[in-house]
């Protein structure tokens, strides 16, 4: 397996350092998962509200997420502030910050989404019984929406995790990176590196998404 | 912002945005045509195929497309198999796309009461006549509000070939940003053009989606 | 029984464990009409499995002597001599309701669309539905769905109809509209196995009544006014009785 560069991964703290790029991209995705669940539950409400107002400021924030690159937003945050607003962000927050308005907005849409699938039927019916608004979302709404929300909320956590590798392209060392420079630095002996260390890349990714899919589905078949 | 420096980078923006297009567009077909083929696959159930398909789903749909692309860039090569910049992404966004397209082909697929294939065969139509003239066409309208979100998808994950030194937007606007420092009017444009390709796309997915929910065969 | 249209010996159809038809036998004559009922599971089950819509474990199903069989070469023509009426109508949602009838005479029979559509036109008139050619299945009631579902296994000439419960879904005002279409099919000297729970229309229309028990029969009866009446056996009786207020 020599000439397929699988050596040199285990070359010194080589496969450490790849762990640790990896570690890099998923923390940067976990943080902003979990604001983005916190930020998406209020957005979600709101946009099931009355305001017409609200309900046309998420529709074009949603349209904005849609239909612009992750890393142009990258840009547009790393750089761009820098040059207008003289704000010096580190990578990181940068990251942080857009991957959270990436996904506060897909997750409001989808809290809003389960909100609105739950029939009018189910508030009323839970009224009649002489529950209070309160008791009504306690005990009747919520636990429904959660039911469909859970299965929802872990694929976003994928769906981040295969976004955040960008990180690189504002400088940041995540596992890409660490791989490039491992095959950088052992160009001469290990010329086929690049093979080796991209595919073990690759099944580190697919190591970490596929179970969490795998429990999404899961989920969401036996709550559906 | 100066806008005599915008005016002058627009040609370059323009023939990034063309690039982008095609092989975009190219992409796109490719991932319809393998969603197709895979959401069929494993609609019938075929022996041997269906786990393949599998297999070959679970992993595009759980790894990203920017390490997919740098294992095609830079480790096939060394296998001997050379794949050049414009083909690998092509290439890449077509397998990865393909992946998503059969999932949402298959969801509108499943969606489709069994009953209607029955009742098709019961008037003498075999398993086929009835998958091409009742199911197929049911399944299809079905899926296109999640076709046109994976088309959306695949169009902004063009970004990422900028990486494999294809001239699309982001490489452009890198480029510039590098040689003359002009960031902010080097982005605008950057922002600008990526509107200009996918808020079409966008306004018309959504147009047509209305359609089909009100079509007359509805709901 | 030589001569029978269709002809059921030992059919025998299990989901897993649970045996749903246990070795039964049954012939219909042509232009009989067979009501199955008025209880008993298994008899949806037996519809589906004479026209090969399931697998079964053994036994035969044979129409005019030619077997028919869910790998068998001739299905599809086997299929297009039973026309078959379901339950949900299962109209085809994305065409309308002409096309729905024509779909299969052009693409399975390959008649030409002018003769076709001439005797399509000349059915939907016959159930008066004349009107709704042009019409998508769901801006149809229930009832004229089922009118146009008659509609579409009639225009195939089968030789045998087999109608599933196919006033079960409807509202009780749209029942009578779609069994009058049944009634004046069997004075036509239709052939028809029919299961139903509409009492006054099998006791109406059947020229032998058979009741499943467990898998087989367990009375049938070529009075059918007699059979409601006076029911053979206790199992009957008690059934009849739930009809009693």
């Amino acid at each position: 397996m020599r000439s397929l560069g699988l050596d040199v991964l285990w070359k010194g703290k080589n496969f450490v350092r790849l762990l640790g790029g990896l570690w890099v991209a998923v923390r940067i995705s976990l943080i902003s998962v979990a604001i983005s669940i916190a930020l998406g539950v209020v957005i979600g409400v709101l946009a099931t509200g009355r305001s017409r107002v609200f309900k046309a400021v998420f529709r074009v924030y949603l349209e904005i997420v849609r239909v612009m690159p992750q890393m142009v937003l990258l840009f547009v945050v790393y750089f761009g502030t820098t040059r207008v607003f003289g704000w010096d962000l580190s990578a990181e927050f940068s990251a942080i910050l857009v991957f959270s308005f990436w996904g506060a907005a897909e997750m409001g849409d989808l809290v809003r989404g389960a909100l609105i699938s739950i029939p009018r039927i189910q508030y009323e019916s839970a009224e009649a019984l002489g529950l209070s608004g309160g008791q009504v979302y306690r005990y009747v709404i919520l636990p429904q929406t959660v039911r469909r929300l859970i299965p929802l909320s872990i694929n976003l956590i994928t769906r981040m995790i295969k976004t955040t590798n960008l990180v690189m392209m504002i400088g940041m060392v995540e596992v890409l990176k660490v791989a490039q420079q491992i095959i950088e630095a052992n160009r001469q002996s290990s010329p086929n590196a690049a093979f080796g260390l991209f595919a073990v890349v690759l099944l580190l990714y697919f190591a970490i998404c596929w179970p969490i899919s795998r429990l999404a589905g899961y989920l969401e078949k036996r709550w559906a | 912002m100066d806008v005599e420096v915008m005016r002058s980078y627009l040609p370059l923006y323009r023939d990034a945005l063309l690039l982008t297009l095609r092989i975009g567009w190219q992409g796109v077909l490719l991932a319809l045509f393998i969603g197709v083929v895979c959401a069929v696959i494993l609609h019938l159930r075929l022996p041997v195929l269906r786990q393949i398909t599998a297999a070959y789903i679970e992993f595009f749909r759980n790894t990203p497309l920017l390490v997919q692309l740098f294992f095609l860039y830079f480790a096939l090569p060394k296998l001997g198999v050379r794949v050049g910049a414009a083909l690998c992404g092509v290439l890449g966004l077509g397998l990865l796309g393909g992946a998503y397209m059969a999932e949402t082909i298959r969801g509108g697929l499943e969606s489709i009461a069994s009953i209607q294939s029955e009742s098709a065969q019961s008037l003498g139509m075999t398993r086929m006549q009835a998958f091409r003239y009742v199911i197929l066409p049911q399944a299809v309208s079905r899926s296109v509000p999640g076709l046109v979100a994976n088309v959306i998808f695949l169009l902004k994950e063009t970004s990422v070939f900028s990486t494999i030194s294809l001239m699309d937007l982001m490489f452009t606007a890198k480029d510039l940003i590098g040689m003359y420092a002009k960031t902010l009017e080097c982005l605008t444009l950057l922002v600008v053009f990526y509107l200009i390709m996918l808020l079409p796309v966008s306004v018309l997915g959504s147009l047509v989606e209305r359609r089909l929910r009100h079509a007359e065969f509805g709901p | 029984m030589g001569n029978a249209l269709l002809e059921i010996k030992g059919l025998k159809k299990a989901y897993g464990e649970h045996l749903v038809l246990d070795g039964l036998d049954l012939a219909v004559d042509r232009g009989e009409v067979v009501v199955i009922g008025p209880s008993g599971c298994g008899k949806s089950t037996l519809l589906r499995c004479v026209n090969a819509l399931e697998d079964i474990q053994g036994g035969e199903v044979r129409l005019n002597g030619e077997l028919v069989r869910r790998d068998g070469k001739n299905i599809s023509q086997m299929r297009q001599k039973i026309g078959m009426v379901f339950q949900s109508y299962d109209l085809f949602p994305h065409k309308t309701i002409l096309e729905n009838i024509l779909l299969a005479p052009l693409k399975v029979q390959k008649r030409p669309r002018p003769e076709a559509e001439g005797e399509a036109l000349e059915l939907l008139a016959r159930v008066g539905l004349a009107d709704r050619r042009d019409d998508y299945p769901r801006q149809l009631s229930g009832g004229q769905k089922q009118r146009v579902a008659i509609v579409r296994a009639l225009i195939m000439h089968p030789e045998i109809l087999l109608l599933d419960e196919i006033t079960a879904a409807l509202d009780p005002e749209m029942v009578h509209e779609v069994l009058q279409v049944v009634l004046g099919l069997a004075r036509s000297g239709s052939t028809m196995l029919i299961v139903t729970h509409e009492m006054a229309f099998a006791r109406a229309i059947a020229d032998r009544v058979v009741f499943l028990e467990d898998g087989h029969i367990v009375e049938e009866s070529r009075e059918p006014k007699a059979f409601f009446d006076r029911p053979a056996t206790e199992r009957a009786r008690q059934f009849l009785r739930t009809f009693e207020y």
